[in-house]
């Protein structure tokens, strides 16, 4: 492998899966050309809805559980950054705890908003636990409150950022 | 998260993906993409460098207006500075936590709010996705 060659997390997680014993897992394989929205204006002119699937939650709302958690979370986007939690069962949090804009850019997105690179945030950021299981789960489950969300806030933009 | 930039798109929505996982992402294949080579759980920067977080999304903005072709992951020019792929120590069980349906909270003070709020039957057991409350 090249030094700076990316990790291959699908080889490395399947052989850790088999070495454990486990069914290999798919990961969802998209071919072809995806769906493309063009831009409706131009980025320092659009509201941007943030989307995080960290397993983060503001303190005072329920936590995520493990076990393919379908359940999404509404957070505002002006929220005190030393109010996020997160909760996952497969990613190393100490970072995130330390500072959750690692997982959960929201500092960042603020201050670009604030010098007019980007025109504004929705309201509310949206925020579930990834690694979830069943496809089938998700597609019949989360997403559709996902994109109920996300119409209702009427975004130009949607900057997803998993982990 | 490609099923969901996928859904946003078919919407109107134009989206973009963070990644910090190649092989994911190109599996996945979402209509937008950039890529930060630094380990998993540092998707948009690393913890205390509120500079470089910002520089990361700056040129995340910019790949959402430039990139024109769907299915473009964009390498960001950004390094660890360290081999943090070598380092890394080679896996052989499973750190992942217990997969069970009752809410883990990160500290029984964030339980305790919780449960004050919404009541033992939402915020300490497993209970059915809609029936969680999302703020």
């Amino acid at each position: 492998m090249a030094e700076d060659a990316p990790v291959d997390y699908i080889a490395r997680t399947l052989a850790t899966y088999r070495k454990l014993g486990y069914p290999d897992y798919r990961w969802a394989r998209n071919e072809g050309v995806p769906p493309f929205a063009p831009l409706s204006r131009e980025v320092s002119r659009s509201r941007l809805l943030l989307i995080a699937s960290g397993g983060i939650y503001r303190s005072g709302q329920v936590a995520f559980h493990h076990k393919d958690d379908v359940s999404f979370r509404e957070i505002p986007s002006d929220v005190d950054t030393g109010e996020l939690r997160t909760s996952h069962f497969a990613y190393d949090q100490t970072a995130a705890r330390r500072d959750p804009n690692v997982v959960f850019p929201i500092e960042p997105l603020r201050a670009l908003v604030k010098e007019g690179a980007l025109g504004g945030l929705c309201d509310d950021v949206l925020t579930f636990m990834g690694g979830i299981y069943s496809q089938r789960r998700l597609r019949e489950e989360l997403v559709p409150r996902l994109l109920e969300n996300a119409r209702g806030q009427a975004p130009d933009l949607a900057l997803l950022v998993p982990v | 998260m490609g099923l969901i930039a996928h859904a946003l798109e078919a919407e109107g929505i134009p989206t973009l993906c963070m990644s910090s996982a190649w092989s994911i992402t190109a599996s996945v294949n979402p209509p937008r993409a950039t890529f930060l080579d630094f380990p998993l759980g540092h998707t948009s920067g690393r913890p205390g460098r509120p500079e470089e977080q910002l520089e990361i999304l700056r040129d995340v903005l910019r790949a959402f207006a430039n990139i024109e072709t769907p299915g473009t992951i964009v390498r960001l020019p950004y390094s660890w500075g360290e081999d943090w792929r070598r380092a890394e120590p080679r896996e052989t069980g499973d750190a992942r936590t217990e997969r069970s349906d009752t809410p883990v909270y990160q500290s029984e003070a964030d339980r305790s709010a919780a449960l004050a709020r919404f009541g033992e039957s939402r915020a300490c057991r497993g209970c059915a996705a809609q029936d969680v409350p999302t703020r």
